[in-house]
């Protein structure tokens, strides 16, 4: 017995060494460049190379959870988020299902339906731009000859046009990936247990709510959590089709902004601090959410 | 026996025939060089006609001083462009001398340029407009030279200002409005579905700030900050130049404006699709190609006054060349400077490229009026050019301009009041104005 506990220790020494050198590549290029953060993120730190840093306490964050703007930012990627993510959640199931069952061509339609993810967003959003472009843009030209709308829009210019059509933008993207996270979920379900349904006398609508959607659930939960962070860092989108546009930022495009447009050190770490703090708090409801949910 | 080593013969080899050769060439080479030094400008993207043309320049400079010249060409946009040049000047980096700039940097310039009124003589800078040099003094220094100016213009239709009955050009923004009007109903129902009255910049941009700059000023409301660093923006006759454009957005101007930059407008315009553009000189030349739709069909003039009582305005743009602090030969970087905005420059500039020099004596220059006789017109609104903000707030000025084009953007697009648009710029002017 004392032998076993001898070797425990001597295990679990050795275990300390071999992640020693992950441990340290884990601090040098994620605590570093996050104690920085918070270093800058109290101190008046301009990156034009003439003022000195100076300390000046909590007045960045003073300043950031008083501007509208930053508001502004963060109702827009909330929305952003809700929206995108459960659009993607209920079309990627959708394409799940279809691509999870028998027919010819499969592989075919497996490989097409990634195209969309594959394309870089920046180019897929400079795409998007030009389709919805007011007078040249096609999507005016189609709906204005089919008549369903009475005159072209300026898809970009308002919120109210540019929030659904860069949604719609995100989720034509990422329904993609969403449908392949499912699918491989989907994978892990046995067909015995349909055939037993089958056997028992289940209805499509029956396997589906009482066998494919309570396995498919930790699946679908991990795919939500990824998608939620993602779309909560959304930047690219927004920056290429309406970038600019003070009404149109989310939480990333004004962390840029700060930092590169005005090289306001100090601010732009205050406000990736507040963007991390929103983050996490999504994070901690969510595994909160998925403890109770596979126990 | 002896050991075979093919890879230490080709070594060997090539050491003997090939870099020994070089090394004693390269030796050999300074002597038969002119004793000059390596000047490293940036100067404009030489994607561009612009840039290829400074760059060609700059080099003909190095041949006849004896220098070497290398040419670094910047980011297509412009502040992308400011963003490396500041990662350079914190560095404090000798790596170049000699910078373009645009004419609203001097503020952020100053700290890392030297005073050019050290290297040129008096008259050589009074030569220049004395607006622009104004705009690139800052605290009695001379930050840049004036290279080749910029300002806003009205283009309008001849062709179509005629066929609706009209005299000339309109005087204010109000006749502006109600000419467009008319015309815009008249080629709608002549089956022009897509016609536009006006088009300008309304996207939220440095462009809408210069459009804006110019309807504020017309209208009396002044220059957002005044030269002794008082924040004006907030005043009824600002409020009133902003509400006047609000009001042709989705009139006289397509929706789509408040998306528009400088390209987007002169495409409808070059199209036949507009009867009024605002925008800078360079759309002139592409407008008066053989090629284009309305070559022929339009001419230029000064932007409308705000009412009666306004004024005629036109935002100051253009670019200007400066000298690094941090430059090891400042006075030989001073020299390609003073080559480059020479009047023989200048006037080269303005009869190949059609760029608006920032020299008056080249207005009534008989070679370039042969050429470009459209450069007469340019005097007045030369002289009536406005400059943004951006001297007296200094590295500040992107935190300011943000701010104009966000709110000016947002109240052309209907989602705000220009009564709460100027409360909020004159909030962040307060904050980043020292």
């Amino acid at each position: 017995m004392a032998k076993s506990v001898e070797l425990l220790d001597y295990q679990r020494k050795l275990a300390w060494w071999l992640i020693l050198p992950a441990v340290f590549v884990v601090l040098l290029v994620i605590g570093y460049p996050l104690f920085q953060v918070l270093r800058y993120s109290i101190m008046e730190y301009r990156l034009d190379g003439v003022t000195a840093p100076a300390f000046v306490g909590l007045a960045n964050f003073k300043y950031i959870l008083s501007d509208p703007d930053f508001w502004v930012s963060v109702k827009n990627t909330l929305i952003f988020a809700f929206f995108s993510v459960t659009l993607e959640v209920i079309l990627g199931l959708v394409v799940a299902l279809i691509a999870n069952s028998n027919f010819k061509g499969r592989t075919i339609v497996r490989v097409a339906i990634l195209i969309p993810w594959a394309i870089p967003t920046v180019i897929s959003s400079q795409i998007w731009k030009w389709m919805f472009n007011d007078i040249y843009g096609v999507s005016n030209i189609v709906l204005t000859n089919l008549r369903l709308i009475p005159e072209k829009i300026a898809w970009l210019a308002t919120p109210e046009t540019a929030m659904p059509v860069i949604i719609a933008v995100d989720v034509w993207k990422t329904t993609p990936f969403m449908a392949l996270l499912l699918l491989a979920g989907l994978g892990l379900i046995s067909g015995e247990l349909y055939e037993a349904a089958a056997i028992d006398g289940a209805t499509g609508i029956k396997k589906f709510f009482w066998i494919t959607l309570p396995l498919l659930l930790p699946t679908l939960l991990v795919a939500v959590i990824f998608r939620t962070l993602d779309a909560l860092r959304v930047f690219d989108i927004f920056y290429v089709m309406v970038g600019g546009q003070g009404n149109m930022a989310t939480m990333a495009t004004y962390n840029r902004q700060q930092l590169i447009d005005y090289l306001d050190a100090g601010t732009g770490s205050a406000a990736s601090v507040v963007i991390l703090l929103i983050i996490m708090l999504f994070v901690v409801l969510y595994t909160r959410l998925s403890k109770t949910s596979f126990q | 026996m002896k050991l075979r080593f093919p890879l230490l013969q080709v070594f060997r080899r090539t050491v003997s025939r090939v870099i020994i050769p070089l090394f004693m060439l390269s030796a050999l080479a300074p002597a038969g060089f002119a004793q000059g030094v390596t000047i490293r400008f940036a100067g404009d993207s030489d994607v561009g006609e612009g840039g290829r043309w400074t760059r060609r320049l700059a080099e003909e400079w190095a041949k006849s001083t004896g220098n070497k010249l290398e040419y670094i060409s910047r980011p297509n946009d412009a502040s992308e462009t400011l963003q490396q040049f500041q990662q350079y000047w914190a560095a404090k980096s000798s790596d170049v001398d000699a910078y373009m700039i645009d004419v609203i940097w001097p503020g952020i310039c100053a700290p890392h340029a030297v005073d050019l009124k050290k290297y040129l003589k008096e008259d050589e800078i009074k030569a220049h407009f004395s607006r622009i040099i104004e705009n690139n003094t800052v605290g009695g220094q001379l930050v840049g030279l004036p290279f080749f100016s910029d300002a806003g213009m009205l283009y309008y239709r001849t062709d179509l200002l005629e066929k609706y009955g009209f005299k000339g050009p309109p005087a204010t923004w109000e006749e502006l409005a109600t000419q467009a009007k008319t015309i815009q109903d008249g080629e709608r129902k002549a089956g022009q579905r897509d016609f536009n009255g006006f088009v300008f910049q309304g996207k939220a941009s440095e462009s809408v700030t210069c459009n804006a700059v110019e309807w504020i000023y017309s209208y009396g409301g002044g220059t957002v900050i005044d030269s002794d660093k008082k924040i004006t923006i907030n005043n009824p006759q600002a409020i009133k130049a902003l509400e006047t454009a609000r009001s042709w957005v989705g009139t006289i101007s397509p929706k789509g404006v408040t998306t528009y930059g400088e390209e987007e407008a002169r495409n409808i315009w070059q199209g036949g699709h507009a009867a009024f553009m605002r925008n800078w000189p360079y759309a002139y030349a592409l407008g008066a190609d053989p090629k284009s739709a309305i070559a022929g069909k339009f001419a230029i003039t000064v932007l409308p006054k705000g009412g009666e009582n306004g004024k005629h305005a036109a935002t100051l743009g253009g670019w200007q060349l400066m000298v690094s602090k941090y430059s090891k030969h400042p006075e030989v970087a001073a020299d390609l400077v003073r080559y480059l905005c020479s009047p023989e420059a200048q006037k080269k500039r303005a009869l190949e490229l059609s760029q608006i020099p920032t020299r008056p004596a080249l207005y009534s220059d008989p070679d370039i009026l042969a050429k470009t006789p459209w450069f007469k017109d340019l005097l007045p609104v030369l002289d009536n050019a406005v400059a943004r903000p951006s001297t007296v707030t200094g590295a500040a000025y992107n935190q300011v301009s943000t701010a104009i084009f966000q709110n000016v953007n947002t109240v052309l697009s209907g989602g705000s009041t220009p009564e709460k648009a100027v409360q909020q710029i004159e909030r962040t002017a307060r904050r980043v104005v020292k």
